[in-house]
């Protein structure tokens, strides 16, 4: 079992929802970002999504645009990434981290070594915003193989013949797009997303964890009645492009957002 | 190691996923398969629809203008001293470019779709235009999404998109150019996915873009084709375009890729030279990646990163291209050579001067590299440059490299 479906499991026989909040590495500065990992720990998280910094955000929206031009300004690479991740690991062998990004930094490492390298460092699953199954046919086994979890997105525009398809390609869980946009940008209809999370729900055994739109607790706890896990993004974000000069405050205020919503996930329980 | 290509070949690219050979594919989130899916779906009917090619025919006769002139430029033949030089003059299509032979398609898909907003990203601004005017003529909803440098630096074509109707964002993201509109664009898409067609402006992009810019520029190929034949009796030698994203290359490349005879040459923009790295020559100097929903040479650094680039030309300055023309490459068809802003200049002024066209900066570039082949080939061999588009959106941009205020 890997490390993803064990954290999921568990919350799911003590009726609890998972909690995954996403950032960017190397935002504000890479020296920052193992920090940043533990205090999302320290307030709740289930999962850590590590968003890895691309040239060309297309499905993200200004927020996390920015963040990627902060955290490329240092050069933070992939490689580099890769040993935030080692460096977590060292303190914190049980909160599965994701990465998050595009395909261009993976095929430019080369998929067999950044998978060896990933493996090694303790990373859990990959989530490549722009690699749909049907293109991912030589990558996605590089991953199972070294037991790490390929996750796939699932939209709004998903017909049923793609849900059943995609899920079969996924492992740990589904990431559920509730919104029709980029990241950061509309607001979530939480009756639409309970209906499509339930009809998945019909199609796949997989847990679905649901991202885009998700801001404060309350969000977070309608979302996550209607699901098996939240990821909250670009409010994160926001807060770290807010708080960039002061580590201290950063890493308070990151605490006080994540916190509350913990809460009131764990009122649904 | 150039491979003879068949016409069964080619019938099999791009496969059924969108593929050339390594190149192409599709690289999107998936909020926009459904509607990939759907236009590859409804394309490859209509393609082959009467109808729909009658509609498209009559529309480039008696609006774009087609078929466009082949003309012998005997006075630069003359002056070059090599091979004939004719001109496949797209400069003097309606809107003053290409682009619109591809605008003009993708804008009946939409309307046979029954899309009625429109988004399209540009660079130099003739995509933009383009897109603007066939909008204006079918009264759909335009936006056009472009960097905010091009937006300074191709100021008269922003001004003819908004005396047009359409709404231009200046996006002010990344490198400000053609590759961050083109972001900018899939972003409104994707929000805006269930009422929007995306028109793509060049021949890249997810499948089944690549796909159907081609077959809609192809009718630049077909034209030369005849009018060899009818002219000079025979296929030409030589065929000389500007490569941006690639879609006037592949429009004149295309109909000729089973005619070896016909040597193939695409022109990159070398910016102020290859081994100073501020270009615009993926097939030149890039390596294979991902980026804008296809897999394609790209210009990137060690960690992946999509470099920023640079051109005189707003419409070449792209570091991607689009995958038939890498696997084109990589097969060894077509050679894909580059021309500094400095040598496309030079063909700016001899065009000018000698011929009394002023062609793009793009185009441009092809004309500096056709006067350099020609002048190494015999007199009795023919070599055609695909005149992309008109100079006049230039004009400032010489004007101030040149010192004048106008
Ligand atoms: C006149 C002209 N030629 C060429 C290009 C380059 O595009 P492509 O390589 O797709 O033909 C442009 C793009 O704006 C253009 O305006």
């Amino acid at each position: 079992m890997s490390r993803i479906e064990g954290v999921l499991k568990s919350l799911k026989e003590q009726g609890r929802k998972a909690l995954i909040p996403y950032i960017t590495a190397g935002d504000p500065h890479p020296d920052q970002t193992v920090s940043l990992m533990h205090t999302l720990v320290k307030a709740g998280a289930d999962i850590i999504e590590l968003g890895v910094p691309f040239s060309d955000p297309m499905a993200d929206g200004p927020v996390i645009q920015l963040a990627c031009e902060r955290a490329l300004k240092h050069n933070t690479s992939l490689r580099q990434v890769i040993g935030m991740v080692e460096e977590f690991r060292k303190t914190d062998p049980d909160t599965p981290v994701v990465l998050m990004g595009y395909l261009n930094p993976m095929e430019a490492m080369g998929y067999e070594a950044f998978a060896d390298a990933a493996a090694k460092a303790g990373v859990d699953g990959v989530l490549t915003v722009d690699l749909p199954p049907e293109e991912a046919g030589d990558v996605a086994p590089l991953f199972s193989k070294r037991n790490i979890d390929p996750i796939f997105l699932l939209a709004p525009t998903t017909t049923d013949d793609r849900i059943t398809a995609i899920s079969k390609h996924s492992s740990g869980y589904v990431y559920y797009v509730s919104i029709k946009g980029v990241t950061g940008s509309a607001t979530i209809n939480v009756d639409e997303v309970a209906e499509k999370v339930a009809h998945i729900h019909e199609l796949t055994a997989l847990p679905v964890g649901v991202g885009f739109g998700i801001r404060d607790a309350e969000t977070a706890g309608a979302i996550g009645k209607v699901s098996d896990g939240v990821i909250v993004g670009s409010v994160l974000v926001d807060t770290i492009a807010r708080n960039q000069s002061d580590s201290d405050a950063l890493n308070q205020a990151l605490h006080d957002l994540l916190y509350p919503m913990r809460e009131a996930l764990d009122s649904l329980a | 190691m150039s491979v003879k290509l068949t016409d069964e070949m080619l019938k099999a690219l791009p496969d059924s996923r969108g593929h050339f050979g390594a190149f192409g594919g599709r690289f999107v989130s998936e909020t926009l398969m459904d509607s990939l899916m759907t236009l590859e779906k409804e394309y490859l009917q209509l393609k082959d629809d009467p109808e729909f090619q009658a509609n498209f025919d009559k529309d480039l006769a008696d609006y774009v203008g087609r078929p466009s002139p082949l003309y012998f430029a005997e006075r630069l033949t003359r002056e070059t001293g090599g091979a004939q030089i004719w001109l496949k003059r797209e400069d003097l299509n309606h809107t003053g470019a290409h682009k619109v032979n591809n605008t003009i398609g993708q804008a009946l898909l939409a309307s046979f779709l029954g899309k009625k907003r429109i988004i399209a990203e540009t660079g130099a601004g003739q995509h933009g235009v383009a897109t603007a005017t066939v909008c204006a003529r079918l009264g759909l909803e335009c936006h056009i999404f472009m960097g905010s440098e091009d937006v300074q630096r191709q100021s008269l074509n922003v001004y003819r998109m908004k005396l047009l109707g359409a709404t231009v964002h200046a996006v002010e993201s990344g490198t400000k150019t053609l590759k961050d509109a083109m972001n900018e664009a899939m972003r409104d898409w994707v929000a805006n996915v269930d009422d929007t067609f995306y028109i793509i402006g060049t021949v890249a992009g997810p499948h089944p873009y690549p796909l159907l810019v081609r077959d809609f520029q192809s009718v630049i190929g077909r034209e030369l084709r005849e009018q060899s034949m009818e002219k000079m009796g025979k296929l030409p030698d030589a065929l000389v375009a500007c490569v941006g994203g690639g879609s006037n290359a592949i429009g004149m490349f295309y109909p000729f890729l089973t005619d070896e005879s016909v040597e193939l040459y695409g022109v990159e923009a070398g910016g102020l030279g290859i081994e100073t790295g501020d270009h615009a020559a993926p097939l030149c100097a890039g390596r294979p990646g991902v980026l804008h929903g296809n897999r394609t040479y790209l210009m990137e650094d060690e960690n992946g990163q999509i470099s920023g680039t640079h051109s005189v030309s707003a419409g070449l300055d792209y570091p991607g291209v689009g995958p038939e023309h890498s696997w084109l490459k990589d097969i060894g068809r077509a050679h894909y050579v580059s021309v500094t802003d400095e040598e496309a200049l030079a063909g700016f002024r001899t065009l000018t001067q000698v011929e009394g066209i002023m062609p793009a900066l793009e185009s441009s570039h092809a004309v500096a590299y056709a006067l350099k082949l020609a002048a190494t080939m015999d007199k009795d061999k023919v070599l055609v440059i695909n005149v992309s588009g008109r100079g006049d959106k230039d004009i400032h941009t010489i004007a101030q490299l040149d010192g004048i205020e106008i």
